[in-house]
């Protein structure tokens, strides 16, 4: 597969720059001065609530859109105003856009035969990519007479037809069924590794985005609010946004009581953080599967104790609305697994001890309205 | 705000792609087409309408003296007064039609669809024409009237509402057919009559259809020459005035003005039918659950007995030209014989101006299917030039607000103008084509732009990032997808070229008479029954060519059947990983 | 089949028709490679073709392209022109119509040989005439005489008697406005009875009109038909549906009869002048006068007229002395009166 890799860049050099980026349509800003880094085979998603702007990064990247101001410079090359059909990459869109009337086959071919290619070697390259994709002896058929996932596979065999140097996905996955959508999430993902070429996947999904990024850019409103490994964006959301926005999250109201030790109602938690002094309204922000029951009561570190209002049997954990005296107004949310359930009792009005261990505690500054 | 101020003062500008360039060049030539065939004649008719005959320019003075007119003033009273009467009539007997064709299960409604079509094969001077062999003074069932006259609003509702009829049928039958049946659920859990529901229901739902129903009925209504022209009598309406006081009193300024004044009437409407429809778009509900009529067998009977009825009067007035056109010498000769065809020895221009008519079809279809097609494309499908395609969205939607008298007349004005470099098309057929290309614009470029809007709106984009110039997917998917709907293009323009009379009664040359024309002519002349069979002759041939695209239409989904239809494939998840 | 295939098909095919298409429409009229007169005419349709013949016989290398049309259409069409004339000869039309386009100098004064042997008053009476006069049709009225027993409606013999009570809603009459014939009625009857007269007389012929046509032989053929049986119309019209078997008489009104000359001239713009020429010396010939008289029994030159099959004898002798310069001067003013009082009617008459 050495042709779908046609670049041999140092690695330190992105592949793909994106410099300042602003993005207006009439007196809207969709994307505000925007920075970014793409390194060579890299598989990027951009993540984000409709309306964040993830969509028209990835039109601006491709040419479809061309930004107000700032740079778009791929491969080394300023292509910021350049047309679509003078940048090089290949995209998938949501709806695949295969044309109707052609046979896969046909699709396929179709930007090979615009190449001034042989048509034997036109005849082996679809080949190769009906290989590749896993519809070898489909090629006959028309769009409508395959499945959403197929059709799927095909698009995305027809934007690798022609060697790009970029993958652009605009959410390739969202129109399929769940169960479709969770096989193809790693059908892409080893396609992409395989060939190793540079990616850029929009989507809506977190789950996707945690399961097949190198990077997860998450943004909100038309700036970018964190670029990191889904594991940072997860465990280290830089802002109380990412946190929100990125699997589910307690956000309690609280003081710094000292230096790296945070206080809301009565508790007192330690934490990890810098630069916060004392007396500071903060935001605390707990994940419900870091609430860990304690088995010994009181000593630990970061131990409260507390009340179950109600529990919501979720299948593999149980979901727990918990509250206490010590806490005062606030409310936690925790999961639970079901073989802890086992182990402990947790019934609706039950009392038990919890501990929060302190890394896994994230401190935002100033109050929020997250819930 | 202030990096957005900087962001908009050092805005990029987008570098244009070849495919960029040359469809902006292609949206370049269609505002230059429509500008010249549409909106230059009617600066043209409207600036000679303050001109004196030699051109001078004097203000208001054509207007002072047509309001100081009193046989002028009428005829727009007697105008908006037919528009209106026919609209109430038309829509009413079409609602009811097509109610019956979409909530009811009676019988044959294929056969009912069918027939409420056949008018619109037909020029309108044809049910003028009936009208006179049935209800004039030796009418076949003159009797019927009671001792009214035919001629005149009676004749001019009557014959407009067989010609208008299909076409607020279509309407409506759309309209109707796209009911939700979940609020006719509600409506019997909640125990409303039938009646309730139609009122609460069913008329709300349609309110859109009917409106443009009425809207189409009434501009129709006041604009078509054909009827009123035949069987008007001293019922002077607008269009026929534009056509006296250019063809009889040669006052061409004058012409001008009761253009003008034709135009206000249709202008307002159109911009009230733009107005509703934009707010049509916000109230269509997202998923709405078809409405499968249940059977009925009291309803269903009476319904079959109305449209049994609508068909009859409706295949009676064509089978009265039909026969008439066989009489030897009509009411006191009754034998039949083929006489009335023989063209050659009568005024309008003979069998030469039927093969002229079948030409100007021929050539409308051909020519303004790729015109309407290729620009309804360019608007649609091209990148940047925003503004400016909406400028020509603007100007393709124009026509349909210009009445057909107004536009030939117009055409005299701009084209027979010597220092119009255009002006060799003055009398030749190309001037003809373009006429009623830009006449009947409209219709055929929203057919193509609803057909664009359903293919993807990313093949461009798809084929931009694999380097395919526009074109090549223009040809290979654009045009075989949307084939159906260029094929329905064709066919509107060729019918509505054979048919048509107001736009080409000014334009027609001493070679390019045609058969609509003919009939006309034929029946200035008093020449009825040979007007009749001439009538027949488009009918014959509109009805053809309709079977012929029928026929090409089915075809042409067979051989493509195999991409065309939609039908859900099961995923199969587990197929084997490829390596 | 494969569609790119045929796309590609479709394509070339498309090429070749769009050429040929191009070619088709924008060479209508085709040029021809000898003389070709274009000739702006009013002469009945069936004419045309036995006049070309024996023109051509005498001269073949013209040939004539005819646009015909009713004399208010194909005046209308040379006014529409009037700045870029496409016609050589304005032929076969009413001597109103002449005198207007010459009032604007559309026509070129020529005398063509023979032009001693006309009646005087088939001619213009400058000299050289602008205009010239092959023949003349007068408008008589068409009785239907079924339908008038049916009704009860006696044979009128005086234009005055056409104002009876008798004969509301039977009368019909082509508007001055569209039709030649009209014109040329109304314009008898001002001349003949004066103009305050006139417009008395025809305000009592309005109340029994039930029609006013466009065309003028339409009003005959609608009393052919029965439709309304009594028209005021051309002769020649009457003749030919008797000849087919219409029950009609064909009156001429004891007071005099309104006339017209089917009259020609060449226009000004003319390229063909020669030609032009040729065709307006060989109008007066006796070869033409044959052909004319075919349908027409008053001929420019009398000494060759012979009468014509259903056609009134008496015409001749009742035609009024017309002053068709007085007519065309005052063409624009009698219409307009006339459109004033008479074409506003909110219902049609019964």
């Amino acid at each position: 597969m050495s042709d779908a890799q046609p670049s041999t860049k140092a690695k330190e050099s992105p592949y793909l720059r994106i410099e300042s980026l602003t993005k207006l349509f009439g007196s809207f800003a969709a994307l505000k001065d925007i920075n970014l880094e793409v390194f060579e085979g890299e598989f990027i998603c951009f993540l984000g609530p409709s309306g964040c702007g993830k969509t028209t990064l990835l039109r601006c990247i491709a040419g479809l859109d061309i930004q107000t101001s700032g740079r778009v410079i791929q491969a080394g090359e300023d292509i910021s105003t350049l047309p679509p059909s003078a940048r090089d990459f290949g995209i998938v869109f949501q709806s695949y856009a295969l044309f109707p009337n052609l046979t896969v086959r046909k699709n396929l071919a179709y930007g090979l035969e615009n190449r001034r290619m042989k048509k034997a070697a036109i005849e082996e390259r679809v080949n190769e990519l009906l290989e590749l994709v896993g519809l070898t002896g489909q090629d006959k058929k028309y769009p409508s007479q395959l499945s959403g996932g197929q059709q799927q596979r095909v698009a995305l065999a027809r934007a690798l037809a022609s060697w790009p140097g970029l993958l652009l996905l605009d959410e390739p996955l969202s129109a399929l069924d769940a169960k479709v959508r969770v096989y193809l999430r790693h059908e892409v993902r080893r396609l992409q590794r395989k060939l190793g070429i540079t990616t850029v996947m929009v989507t809506h999904d977190q789950e996707e985005a945690l399961t097949m990024a190198d990077r997860i850019v998450v943004m909100d409103q038309g700036v970018i609010g964190q670029v990191g490994t889904p594991l940072q964006i997860y465990r280290e959301p830089a802002t109380s946004f990412v946190a929100d926005f990125i699997g589910s999250m307690n956000f309690v109201p609280g003081t710094m009581a000292a230096p790296n030790l945070v206080r809301f109602g009565n508790v007192n938690l330690a934490c990890d953080v810098d630069g916060l002094a004392a007396g500071m309204e903060v935001t605390i922000a707990i994940r419900p599967e870091d609430i860990v029951v304690q088995d010994v009561a009181g000593s630990e570190e970061n131990a409260f104790e507390v009340q179950i209002e109600s529990t919501e049997f979720l299948g593999s954990f149980l979901r727990v609305d918990l509250v206490s005296e010590t806490m005062g107004e606030a409310r936690l949310r925790a999961d639970f697994s079901i073989n802890l359930v086992r182990r402990v009792d947790i019934s609706e009005g039950a009392s038990l001890p919890v501990m929060v261990p302190r890394e896994r505690i994230r401190i935002y500054p100033g109050s929020l309205d997250h819930g | 705000m202030a990096d957005i101020a900087v962001a908009r003062a050092t805005s990029l500008r987008p570098a244009l792609s070849r495919d960029d360039l040359v469809r902006g060049g292609g949206l370049v030539v269609m505002g230059v087409f429509l500008f010249v065939v549409v909106l230059l004649p009617l600066y043209a008719l409207l600036s000679k309408s303050f001109e004196d005959a030699d051109g001078k320019f004097i203000g208001f003075a054509n207007y002072i003296e047509y309001f100081g007119t009193p046989a002028l003033v009428s005829s727009a009273g007697h105008t908006i007064f037919i528009g209106v009467v026919t609209m109430v009539i038309v829509v009413t007997l079409a609602f009811i039609y097509a109610y019956a064709l979409t909530r009811s299960c009676m019988p044959f409604k294929g056969l009912f669809r069918g027939i409420a079509l056949i008018p619109i094969l037909a020029p309108s001077l044809l049910p003028a024409i009936s009208l006179v062999y049935l209800f004039g003074n030796q009418g076949m069932i003159k009797e019927l009237l009671f001792g009214y006259k035919i001629y005149g609003p009676i004749g001019i509702v009557i014959a407009l509402a067989f010609w208008i009829f299909p076409h607020t049928v279509m309407l409506l039958t759309t309209a109707l057919a796209t009911a939700d049946a979940r609020l006719y659920e509600a409506a019997i859990a909640l125990r409303a009559s039938k009646l309730r529901t139609f009122f609460t229901v069913t008329l709300p739902a349609t309110k859109y259809g009917v409106m443009s129903a009425c809207f189409v009925a009434f501009t129709y209504g006041i604009t078509d020459f054909g009827a009123p022209k035949v069987i008007g009598g001293w019922y002077n309406v607008l269009s026929v005035d534009i056509y006296k006081q250019v063809v009889g009193q040669w006052n061409f300024q004058m012409g001008a003005v009761v253009s003008v004044i034709l135009l206000f009437p249709v202008v307002i409407t159109f911009i009230v039918d733009r107005l509703v429809q934009r707010r049509q778009v916000a109230q269509i509900t997202a998923r709405s659950v078809p409405l499968e009529p249940k059977p009925n067998r009291r309803f269903d009977l009476i319904m079959l007995i109305y449209c049994s009825v609508i068909a009859f009067i409706l295949l009676g007035i064509l089978a009265v030209s039909a026969y008439a056109s066989f009489i030897k010498f009509w009411p006191y000769n009754l034998s039949l014989s083929l006489d009335n065809y023989q063209f050659q020895y009568m005024d309008g221009g003979g069998w030469d101006a039927y093969g002229n008519s079948i030409l100007l079809g021929v050539l409308t279809a051909f020519f303004g299917s790729l015109i309407i097609f290729g620009g309804a494309y360019l608007v649609e499908k091209s990148r940047h030039y925003g503004k400016y395609r909406g400028t020509l969205q603007f100007l393709a939607i124009l026509p349909l607000a210009v009445p057909g008298m107004v536009l030939g007349l117009a055409y005299i004005f701009f084209f027979n103008d010597p220092a119009n470099p255009l002006n060799f098309l003055y009398q030749t057929l190309g001037i003809l084509v373009i006429c009623t290309i830009a006449h009947y614009y409209t219709v055929p470029h929203l057919t193509a732009l609803t057909a664009l809007k359903q293919l993807d709106a990313e093949f461009e984009d798809v084929s931009a990032s694999l380097k395919v110039p526009f074109y090549k997917t223009f040809s290979r998917v654009t045009f075989p997808v949307c084939l159906p709907a260029i094929l329905d293009i064709g066919i509107y323009l060729f019918i509505n070229a054979m048919t048509t009379v107001s736009a080409v009664v000014f334009l027609w040359g001493p070679a390019t008479k045609l058969a609509s024309v003919a009939v006309l002519n034929m029946d200035d002349q008093g020449d009825i029954a040979p007007a009749a069979a001439m009538a027949m002759m488009i009918v014959y041939t509109s009805a053809t060519v309709r079977i012929l695209h029928i026929v090409l239409t089915r075809g042409l989904q067979r051989r493509t059947q195999a991409w065309r239809r939609r039908e859900v494939i099961a995923e199969t998840v587990g197929q084997p990983a490829p390596t | 089949m494969n569609t790119s295939c045929i796309s590609l098909r479709i394509h070339k095919a498309l090429a070749v028709v769009v050429a040929a298409f191009l070619v088709t429409v924008f060479s209508i009229p085709p040029a021809a490679a000898d003389t070709t007169l274009t000739v702006y005419t009013a002469l009945e349709a069936e004419e045309l073709r036995p006049l070309q013949d024996a023109f051509q016989k005498e001269h073949p290398d013209i040939k004539i392209n005819w646009v015909r049309d009713s004399t208010g259409i194909i005046t209308a069409k040379v006014l529409a022109e009037k700045a870029n004339p496409k016609a050589d000869l304005f032929y076969g039309t009413s001597a109103t119509s002449l005198l207007v386009a010459d009032s604007l100098g559309l026509l070129t004064p020529y005398a063509p040989k023979g032009l001693d042997k006309l009646d005087p008053r088939f001619r213009d009476p400058r000299n050289p005439p602008h205009w010239v006069g092959v023949d003349a049709y007068a408008a008589v009225i068409c009785y239907n005489t079924i339908e008038a027993k049916k009704f009860n409606l006696p044979q009128p013999t005086t234009w005055k008697d056409l104002t009876k009570p008798v004969y509301k809603g039977y009368l019909v009459m082509p508007n001055p406005n569209s039709s030649g014939t009209g014109f040329l009625t109304v314009s008898a009857w001002l001349q003949m009875m004066g103009e305050k007269a006139a417009w008395k007389y025809m305000n009592q012929l309005h109340q029994n009109m039930a029609v006013y046509t466009h065309s003028g032989s339409k009003p005959c053929r609608l009393a052919a038909a029965g439709e309304h049986p009594i028209g005021i119309s051309f002769a020649f019209r009457g003749a030919k549906l008797k000849q087919k078997g219409a029950p009609l008489a064909l009156i001429t009104p004891e007071e005099g009869v309104g006339w017209e000359v089917e009259a020609s001239g060449i226009m000004k713009a003319s390229k063909n002048k020669e030609a032009a020429m040729k065709f307006m010396d060989w109008s007066i010939t006796p070869a033409a006068m044959k052909v004319f008289n075919d349908y027409l029994p008053i001929l420019a030159r009398p000494d060759l007229a012979k009468p014509v099959k259903h056609f009134p004898e008496d015409t001749q002798e009742k035609m009024i002395k017309n002053d068709f310069a007085w007519a065309a001067e005052n063409r624009k003013r009698i219409l307009g009166e006339w459109q004033k009082r008479y074409d506003v009617k909110s219902e049609p008459k019964s």
